[in-house]
């Protein structure tokens, strides 16, 4: 892999360190984001059935 | 006062009669120890100098298959609301209880180590301080998988839980333990190890009780 | 006068304050996080030793306070869960979790990374890295735990007990392991990160430290919006039924 950056010898564990935070934190984001779309989907779903919170409801 | 005695009287009665369960943590402690030598080679240098190692890990794994039954048998059949309701304050109740484990559990454990060193070609002369590092270091193993016996009262898939939540929390008792029996061998070291690991059981009998009645209380509500 | 945290406690005002900080904190943790990539590969030397290898440095330690910091943040809301009862207490320790364990995951495999060719070998005993190994064990306790029961209720508090457990025991794995290691290992053992960190090194790593953090807060906050979201459905849902239930009681009345 060339960035135009000379990384020496070990250039490989450099790249595969920061791919693996890339990745982890990629993948983080992914699942939050995802997350977050699903509960607006089905929260918008039971609003549009007329659920209604009770005032005094816990969260 | 005598309601501790009692409670914990009761308990160690009822460890005797079910003879099976330190018999059950005994043979495991054995299997496991000759294990070692099958999986490892019989080489007995090697051996004896991995033997306090062998024997801290393999205790520590047999007694883990007792601390299960700390309270779920209590609470399974009540007592444990019986108990809770009564006039000793919880964090007592969970003193004897853990105490009654040391003693039927723990201690048997730790005076069989010796015997199974023979297997292991232990240096003669750590004897005498295996034990006392075992009998000093055992209560912080009852007392830690008490918390983690109360925490998981409830829990599927208790058995393996336990170990996941109580082995990392070994790790101090494991190293002192270790260390302590290390430095009759050579290292340096052995006093002030000795002097942690009771230091370590004795702050674990008197703080584990407090966050192993807060998870009971919780789970009894 | 209502201080920040009682404000902040009602959910739906966390909600709405929540929408409103998060896109800011974002972006400014992609900004913080770009600029230190840039120092990180374009302005900083090589180190004297270790070459261009301590370049991991500068993800692997911001990754490891992270993981560290993450835990206590678990560990206050634990507190704040047992001691004041504090509504958003629990959203907070169960939103931390996943993220504080991935950190320290990565913490593990950016420091065995940056082992190999430092000083050859993929994992060493040393106190810092078991410790962090130990405390990912610890964060994976909590995530079971929590698993393991259905009642949430009973849930949260029972995996507060074991947070506070555990961060009263953390100083003592630590203090063990550092121990251990004195009496086993000779004196030449290399420690992560040098014997001094030259300043010249400083600067991107704590660009990069800062960065993660707001990141983490943005990531945190977004859980917890999530989660939020989540109990909602639950009790929405339960209401749903309890009406579709009494429903049928009074129509077969």
């Amino acid at each position: 892999m060339d960035f135009g950056i000379d990384l020496g010898p070990h250039a490989a564990f450099i790249w595969s360190a920061y791919g693996m935070v890339v990745l982890v934190i990629g993948g983080l984001i992914a699942w939050l984001t995802l997350d977050g779309r699903e509960q607006e989907r089905r929260l918008a779903g039971l609003a549009a059935r007329g659920v209604k919170r009770r005032s005094t409801a816990r969260s | 006062m005598s309601a501790f005695l009692a409670l914990l009287k009761r308990d160690l009665r009822l460890a005797v009669r079910q003879g099976g369960a330190l018999g059950t943590a005994l043979g495991f402690y054995m299997l496991v120890v000759t294990l070692l030598p099958l999986g490892l080679g019989a080489d007995m240098n090697l051996l004896s100098r991995i033997a306090p190692g062998v024997l801290w890990i393999a205790l520590l794994l047999a007694a883990l298959l007792s601390l299960g039954r700390v309270f779920s048998s209590d609470y399974e059949d009540g007592s444990l609301d019986i108990l809770a309701t009564g006039s000793l304050p919880m964090e007592l109740v969970v003193t004897a209880k853990a105490l009654a484990h040391w003693i039927s559990t723990g201690i048997p454990l730790a005076l069989m180590a010796p015997v199974l060193g023979l297997l292991l070609n232990l240096d003669i002369a750590a004897y005498p301080l295996l034990v006392a590092t075992m009998l000093v270091g055992t209560p912080a193993v009852s007392f830690i998988g008490a918390v983690g016996a109360a925490l998981t009262l409830r829990a599927y898939r208790g058995g393996l839980l336990i170990a996941l939540l109580v082995l990392p929390l070994y790790v101090p008792t494991l190293i002192f333990g270790m260390a302590a029996i290390n430095g009759l061998l050579g290292a340096s070291g052995t006093g002030s190890a000795f002097l942690i690991l009771t230091a370590l059981s004795l702050a674990s009998v008197v703080l584990c009780p407090l966050a192993a009645a807060a998870a009971l209380r919780v789970q009894m509500q | 006068m209502q201080t920040l945290t009682q404000r902040l406690a009602n959910p739906t005002r966390f909600m709405e304050l929540s929408a409103r900080v998060l896109p800011w904190v974002a972006g400014a943790a992609a900004a913080v996080i770009a600029y230190g990539l840039y120092l990180s590969f374009f302005d900083s030397p090589p180190d004297s030793l270790q070459g261009e290898t301590a370049r991991i440095m500068y993800v692997h330690v911001p990754c490891a306070w992270l993981a560290m910091s993450v835990y206590a943040l678990i560990a206050v809301s634990a507190f704040g869960l047992l001691v004041f009862r504090h509504p958003l207490a629990d959203v907070s320790a169960k939103a931390a979790a996943p993220l504080g364990a991935a950190f320290t995951f990565l913490a593990l495999v950016t420091g065995s990374l940056w082992g190999r060719p430092t000083w050859g070998t993929y994992w060493v005993w040393d106190a810092r890295l078991t410790s962090v190994l130990i405390l990912f064990f610890l964060y994976l306790g909590l995530m079971a735990l929590r698993s393991s029961i259905e009642d949430e209720s009973l849930a949260s508090k029972l995996t507060a007990i074991l947070a506070l457990v555990g961060i009263v025991m953390l100083p003592i794995i630590k203090f063990s392991v550092e121990f251990g290691n004195t009496l086993h290992q000779p004196a030449s053992v290399i420690r992560a990160g040098g014997p001094t960190i030259d300043p010249a090194l400083l600067t991107p790593l704590l660009v990069m430290a800062i960065g993660f953090t707001q990141m983490f807060v943005a990531m945190h906050l977004k859980a917890m919006r999530n989660e939020i979201m989540r109990r909602r459905v639950k009790a929405l849902q339960m209401a749903e039924v309890e009406r579709a239930q009494s429903g049928q009681l009074a129509a077969a009345e």
